[in-house]
């Protein structure tokens, strides 16, 4: 605040008692207009997939023409619905899988090292801690092709296929719990720690007892984020796949989209959606109790704030 | 408290990401460059990484290197075409998501939890399925078309989906604008309302506020939400795959994507990825130095 409250002082010092006070009006018009702004981009940001989503109940093959409701792209249709045709069943699988497993060591890798970092200087943690943050900008082909490099080159052993493509999800993700979770570590601060060192507890009863259960809604949301950026992910899993079994539900829409593929698709990737809105309705359910608990506010701006 | 005992208790927490980090992340790029700077197999014409720094060739980085400003210089106009179609895209979602942010942050009142929500609500939405929409949309019978030509009355054929540049860089703001919005929002989130009331009071008119208070501000969040959006685009060639694949709209990804499905060129994917990093290097960094200090701010 110190710094950035510079330019104000410039205006203090520049128009002192010199222009009349503005009208509130002028204030109700740019809230109006502004206003307008944001509801045009959500319509244009959201109505576009929901017209997917709404598509994939079209009785008809059609993606555009609508031809009444139906679940036949679910269920009913005996070869291209998402029940009968074994390669979509097998790729929306892979994809949840990938995701559960990816996030499951994501977290806690980050976690610990989010811990660690908070009080472990020196040029070791701080060189990791750079390449973690890296792999937020970095474009994600570059990851994948050295990915890619190290399994057709060096270990070759190991092979391309579902574990290369966890490999790569986990290092490409990890950047998130580490950020969210140090970012929640300065809020916390050290005397929490430190009363409990006092009071007796050792360093690990002191972490595992205090600072981790503080650190809760912080593991929830990179949790959260991680396991829907998982479902979402493209680069990655492509580069590393071996061969149709491990297939996701990205690859599938970006080999099929521009092949006149059946609602059929659409449907599938309003699974996928589906199974994301779950988890982060869970995930918001989770974090208000705990909330709750504290004896705070619940607002879903704190939640999606934290996102 | 920080007596001796407790010390090796955070080198151990922290070993696992650490060795996850330098086996999954600095070793593949060492391969990479080995490969870049390694031998194609005269017959199999398969590459042969060279692990030795001391032997490497420059044989595949003269190639990749020959096509971007040598004689045969046919990466040189989708390299031209990346930065042209990504400032443009950059400075698009800018536009459109400063003001929206800035709604959300100052206006929004009652709805700002839901507009927030509504906002990050394409995070969850995978980006496939995001192109996906846009291709179903814009397909020679789409919705689009039938709008444009009010149901066929009107002739107008527009082919969207095969190399038309707009299509690409509409997708691209598209598909990346909800990165932006986020870093954008923090940053105005935090300028505090009675600033703007004391500026305000002392006759700041609607410009001076927005040019001498909310812009300076606002500034980390416009370089953070840039950066972020700026480099993934760089190595980007989905987007662009989507909604034209067609080489007049081919991008630096593209390229490298090209190499790679392309058996034998892996080399040269490996040394024009190399050559791509080496341009991003001081913006990545840039980014991370501007992330540790918001985080002290913070």
């Amino acid at each position: 605040m110190t710094v950035s409250a510079a330019p104000a002082e410039a205006i203090l010092e520049e128009s002192r008692g010199s222009r009349p006070r503005r009208l509130r009006g002028s204030s109700d018009a740019r809230a109006y207009g502004l206003g307008t702004i944001t509801v045009v981009y959500l319509l244009w940001a959201l109505v576009p997939v929901a017209i997917t989503v709404l598509f994939s109940f079209n009785e008809g093959r059609s993606r555009s023409t609508w031809q009444g409701f139906s679940l036949r792209w679910y269920t009913w249709d005996p070869t291209g619905s998402v029940l009968n045709d074994e390669s979509i069943r097998t790729a929306l699988m892979h994809t949840v899988t990938l995701a559960i497993i990816a996030t499951s060591i994501t977290v806690p890798l980050g976690v610990l090292f989010a811990l660690a970092l908070d009080r472990w200087r020196g040029r070791i943690p701080a060189g990791a801690n750079f390449l973690a943050l890296i792999t937020f900008v970095i474009p994600e082909i570059a990851l994948a092709i050295g990915l890619l490099f190290m399994v057709t080159y060096l270990a070759t052993p190991f092979g391309l296929g579902a574990w290369a493509q966890v490999i790569g999800l986990v290092t490409f993700q990890l950047a998130y719990p580490i950020v969210i979770c140090r970012a929640r570590l300065l809020t916390i601060g050290s005397h929490y720690e430190e009363a409990a060192r006092d009071l007796g507890a050792s360093a690990i009863g002191a972490v595992r007892r205090v600072i981790l259960p503080m650190l809760f809604p912080a593991i929830l949301v990179s949790a959260t984020l991680v396991f829907a950026d998982v479902l979402d992910d493209f680069v990655i899993v492509r580069y590393l796949s071996s061969d149709a079994s491990t297939e996701t539900t990205s690859m599938r829409i970006y080999q099929t989209a521009r092949a006149a593929p059946t609602p059929a698709l659409n449907a599938m990737a309003t699974i996928i959606l589906v199974v994301s809105t779950l988890v982060i309705v869970l995930g918001w359910l989770l974090y208000r109790r705990w909330l709750k608990r504290q004896g705070q506010a619940t607002d879903l701006g704190s939640f999606a704030g934290n996102l | 408290m920080k007596d001796r005992s407790t010390r090796p208790l955070w080198p151990i927490l922290g070993l696992p990401a650490i060795v996850w980090i330098v086996l999954f992340f600095f070793v593949p790029f060492y391969v990479v460059l080995c490969v870049a700077f390694g031998v194609v197999d005269p017959i199999f014409r398969s590459p042969i990484p060279v692990w030795n720094p001391l032997e490497w060739q420059f044989s595949q980085m003269g190639v990749v290197w020959d096509r971007l400003v040598g004689p045969d210089n046919f990466y040189l106009p989708a390299v031209i075409r990346t930065l042209v179609y990504v400032a443009i895209a950059v400075t698009s979602c800018l536009l459109i998501a400063f003001p929206v942010a800035y709604f959300t942050a100052r206006y929004a009142g009652k709805y700002r939890g839901l507009v927030l929500a509504l906002l990050i609500a394409p995070f969850w939405i995978s980006y496939m399925m995001r192109m996906l929409s846009w291709i179903n949309l814009l397909q020679p019978e789409g919705l689009v078309n039938t709008v444009i030509t009010m149901g066929g009355l009107i002739p107008i054929d527009i082919n969207w989906l095969s190399g038309n540049p707009f299509t690409v860089v509409m997708g691209l703001i598209y598909g990346y604008i909800p990165y932006m919005l986020l870093p954008l929002f923090a940053a105005l989130d935090r300028i505090s309302p009675s600033l703007i009331e004391a500026a305000r009071d002392l006759g700041a008119t609607g410009m001076d506020l927005f040019r001498r208070v909310i812009l300076p501000m606002s500034v980390p969040g416009i370089v953070a939400g840039s950066l972020l959006i700026a480099l993934p685009m760089m190595g980007d060639y989905f987007t662009s795959d989507m909604l034209s694949k067609s080489p007049n709209t081919a991008m630096i990804g593209n390229l490298v994507n090209l190499s790679i499905v392309t058996p034998g060129q892996a080399g040269q994917a490996g040394a024009l990825l190399i050559l791509v990093l080496l341009v991003l290097l001081a913006p990545m960094v840039l980014y991370t130095r501007s992330n540790a200090k918001a985080e002290v701010r913070s």
